[in-house]
Formats: C-alpha cells, sequence, structure tokens
C-alpha cells in the first residue's frame, strides 16, 4: 500500500514498499514561480538526507529541493529537460522530480501526512 | 541605504487586492509578483501594457540659477544643452569615475530640472547632491510622489483612453500634465512607455481607470528585471556600481564627446585616464547555449580554465526563449561569439558573449 508522506521542505515523498518518488508541493511551485530548468540527479547517485538532490530555477532564482530521507536515485524525471514547467502544471503528478530506493525507512516517521502538511502551511 | 526600516509604498493596499506577493528590495517591501505570475507578466508587456508601481525611485527637483552648473559638476552632462522637456540618461560619478548611481535627468524650464534616482542610491544621492551644492545657488527638494510606470506597446493608446493625453511627447521628453504630475516618455523595459509621478490621490484614480483596460495588467518586479535585462539595461548594485566606470560598463554613449574632453565634471580625470589606457574589462551580454540559467555572482573562466569575470546580473529570458545573462569580462574576450564559461554549483555552463541588447528596443523616437 502506497502512503504519501509531506516535508517541512515542502517536498512530498509517495512510498511503495522501500521505493520513494518524490516531488515539490503545490505550495512550494507556486512560491518559486515560473520554473525555466530543472537540474535533475544522475541515476545511481547516493543521497544522504538533507543533501541538495535537485535544484529548481525559476525565472528569478535557483532554489536547492533536498533528499528527504537516504538513498540511491533509481530514476530522474527526464521530461523535466524538455518541459520544466511541469513541475508547475503538475507538481504532485507528471512534474515528480527523481525516485530512490530507501535504505533507512525510520527516517519517515518524522514525516508529515497530508492533514500535518496542511495545517504546516496554515 | 540607511536603516533596517521597511517602507511601505502608498498604493500597497491596491497591491494587495491584486494579489501580489511581496519582498524586499533596496529597503521596500515590492510588489514581485502578480496571481498571473513573472512569465505571463513579463510577456504581456511586450505585447500590451504592463503596469509597475515604482514608487520607490525617488524624484528630486532641483531649482535655482546654479542648478546646470551643479548638474554639470556631479555629472559628465552639459545640462544647459538640454532644450526644455528633453531628458538625459546621465551618471552621478565619483573622483575615481566609479557610478555613484545612473539617473534620468529632465530640464523642466530654464533653471529647473527633475531627477529621477534609484530607490536604493536615493539618500547617498541627495547627500552627496547638498554637499557638491555648497556655495551653489539651488535648491534641491525631494519630492513625495506615487511613481507609476506603464510599458508595452498599447501604454500610450491605454493612457489617452483613461484620459491622459500624452499629446506629441517623444521617447526621453518630459512635461508637467497636471499640478504636481511629472510625466516622461521613457522606461527600463526596452519598450515604448511612459513614467508618470504624481500624488496618490491621483494615482489612484489613474490606476482605477488603467486596470479597466484589458490590454493593462499589474507587472511585478520580477519581471521589470527580467524585461531590462532582456534590454541590455544596467541595474545599479549588478551590474553598474561605484567600483565599475562608464568606460567598462559601455556607457560612454550616454558621455557626449566635448565633456569628455573638456568636462569640468567629479571624476573627469580619472575618466580620461581610463579612456587613454582603454578598459581592462568590459561589460557584455551572455547568452546560455542550454536551458540552465546562471545567475549574478557566477564567476566566469575561458576555454583554458582561466579567469575571465564575473556575472552580474542573469536569468531566463521569457521573450527570447532562452536563459541571459549580462557580466563584465577581460577585454580580448568582449567579441561576440566569444565563448567563455560560467561556473554554476561546480559544473562549468558554456556561454557566448551575446549583443545587447536581447530584445530590440522599441522606443518611440519620432
Amino acid at each position: 500500500m502506497a502512503t504519501t508522506y509531506f516535508t517541512e521542505d515542502h517536498e512530498w515523498l509517495h512510498v511503495e514498499g522501500d521505493m520513494a518518488t518524490v516531488g515539490i508541493t503545490d505550495y512550494a511551485q507556486e512560491q518559486l514561480g515560473d520554473i525555466v530548468f530543472v537540474e535533475i540527479p544522475q541515476v545511481g547517485k547516493g543521497l544522504t538526507k538533507g543533501d541538495t538532490a535537485v535544484v529548481v530555477e525559476s525565472v528569478k532564482a535557483a532554489s536547492d529541493v533536498y533528499a528527504p530521507a537516504d538513498g540511491e536515485v533509481t530514476e530522474a524525471n527526464e521530461t523535466l529537460s524538455s518541459d520544466p514547467a511541469l513541475v508547475n502544471s503538475a507538481a504532485t503528478g507528471d512534474g515528480w522530480l527523481w525516485k530512490m530506493k530507501l535504505s533507512d525507512k525510520s527516517q519517515l516517521d518524522g514525516l508529515m501526512n497530508e492533514a500535518a502538511y496542511k495545517a504546516h502551511i496554515g | 541605504m540607511a536603516g533596517d526600516e521597511i517602507r511601505y509604498l502608498p498604493l500597497e493596499n491596491l497591491h494587495n487586492q491584486a494579489g501580489a506577493r511581496f519582498g524586499a528590495f533596496a529597503g521596500w517591501n515590492m510588489p514581485l509578483t502578480y496571481p498571473a505570475g513573472v512569465m505571463k507578466e513579463h510577456l504581456h508587456t511586450r505585447e500590451h501594457a504592463g503596469l509597475f508601481d515604482i514608487s520607490h525611485m525617488k524624484l528630486f527637483e532641483i531649482s535655482g540659477k546654479d542648478t546646470s552648473a551643479l548638474l554639470n559638476k556631479a555629472c559628465p552632462l552639459d545640462a544647459g544643452s538640454l532644450a526644455i522637456s528633453q531628458s538625459k540618461y546621465t551618471l552621478l560619478l565619483n573622483e575615481a569615475a566609479g557610478i555613484i548611481d545612473d539617473l534620468i535627468v529632465t530640464r523642466l524650464g530654464d533653471d529647473r530640472f527633475m531627477v529621477v534616482a534609484n530607490a536604493g542610491n536615493a539618500s547617498e544621492d541627495e547627500a552627496h547632491l547638498r554637499n557638491m551644492a555648497k556655495g551653489f545657488a539651488v535648491e534641491i527638494d525631494p519630492l513625495d510622489r506615487v511613481f507609476l510606470a506603464l510599458q508595452g506597446p498599447d501604454a500610450w493608446a491605454a493612457l489617452s483612453r483613461a484620459g491622459i493625453e500624452t499629446g506629441s511627447l517623444l521617447f526621453m521628453h518630459g512635461i508637467e500634465p497636471r499640478e504636481n504630475w511629472f510625466m516622461t516618455r521613457s522606461g527600463y523595459t526596452g519598450e515604448d512607455g511612459f513614467e508618470v509621478g504624481l500624488p496618490e490621490k491621483d494615482a489612484r484614480e489613474l490606476v482605477g481607470k488603467l486596470l479597466e483596460d484589458d490590454r493593462v495588467m499589474w507587472v511585478g518586479l520580477a519581471a521589470r528585471d527580467s524585461l531590462r535585462l532582456e534590454a541590455g539595461l544596467c541595474l545599479h548594485g549588478n551590474d553598474i556600481t561605484p567600483d565599475t566606470n562608464p568606460v567598462d560598463a559601455g556607457l560612454m554613449w550616454a558621455i557626449p564627446k566635448e565633456i569628455r574632453a573638456s568636462g569640468k565634471f567629479v571624476g573627469a580625470d580619472a575618466l580620461r585616464a581610463i579612456l587613454a589606457n582603454g578598459p581592462l574589462r568590459k561589460r557584455v551580454g551572455l547568452k546560455a547555449e542550454g536551458r540552465q540559467p546562471v545567475r549574478a555572482g557566477a564567476a566566469l573562466v575561458d576555454a583554458g580554465g582561466n579567469a575571465a569575470g564575473q556575472v552580474t546580473s542573469g536569468g531566463f529570458g521569457p521573450s527570447t526563449g532562452f536563459p541571459v545573462a549580462m557580466g563584465y569580462v577581460t577585454a580580448p574576450l568582449a567579441a561576440n561569439g566569444t565563448q567563455v564559461f560560467a561556473d554554476v554549483r561546480g559544473a562549468k555552463v558554456p556561454l557566448t558573449v551575446h549583443s545587447l541588447p536581447f530584445v530590440p528596443h522599441r522606443y518611440r523616437k519620432g
């Protein structure tokens, strides 16, 4: 069964077993504004919780997206190279950023569910 | 900028009503974007008309019989040669010919001029001018005005529909159409347009009328920045500073030849020496080859990995469709088509030196 988690840094993780799909929330994409470039990670890259995994560039500024947990990148969303605006139009769907194999699922315990995240962004 | 106090625009409630997102700029709480977003706001300005609240910028009225003499000392300018209603882009220089600020000076009368200064430099400019004005018969009045810019190909028609006749006003000319109003045909987007300084009450009425027009929408500071960058226009504090001079910055077009030779302005000797030796570095446009934007502060290297300069402004160009930047490169690398590389988070991003502007100016010159 899949579960969706949220971080304080406005990322979402869709977790099935030990595999997670990661993206930024609708709130985050709205804050960033029009996204023009996404620096996607290399497949096979090892991530430690808190590392910069992806850089999302809007017209005005570059913003880091942090790894929400330890693991290894298994897939990056290549569509974003030609259509970075997908992160704006479908942040929680086709605008996902990367998929990863989680190495320590206990790290998910401190994350929020959707109701808690909604309360977090007020 | 003096103090940490944030200042608020007189029309802030209108920006709130329009759903603006705010951010700090030069000590002011400024609307950065509206719900349309920077991309749509930018493109709308190039296609129709964007309405900008630029009340953070400062208007100074300078009057008195020595006004021309003061301006000729403070700036590389022959103020007395300007016709009444003529505007001129000029610079406030220090002794080393470094750029304290860039200004638009408009002659309003025989001994009366309007000076438009950048927000972040306004108090320093005022102190500098007052200090220099000792012994001159002049009065320097900082004006309390709302300052609006309407920019884009429909700006003229939209103003006219709102009941503001601009008559035969051409690019880089300014008039006082009503009491306490100051209006120039100019702007900082590369498009035809107007800037209007006016009392708050009149501004609220004008904004209301303008926004009834489908061709007009609010445009925030984020798009103002991408518009001016595509137009190759300098942002003081980024592309020009007290440590850059007009020769390196490629702004010598703003300084008439006879003034360069004989001018008595502050910084004249330093400027002549820089001209005689030739610039060591030059401001250039930089076009990214991929889609990755290169931002202000990124270091530049040449093909051999040698230090080549620095990016001073950069972002994505909504009208060009590719990332655009400006920066300084060593003089031998300044030719169009030269390849340099920017360091972005450790990766070398290829850039090509590109002529400025990236998007042709569409000023209404006659």
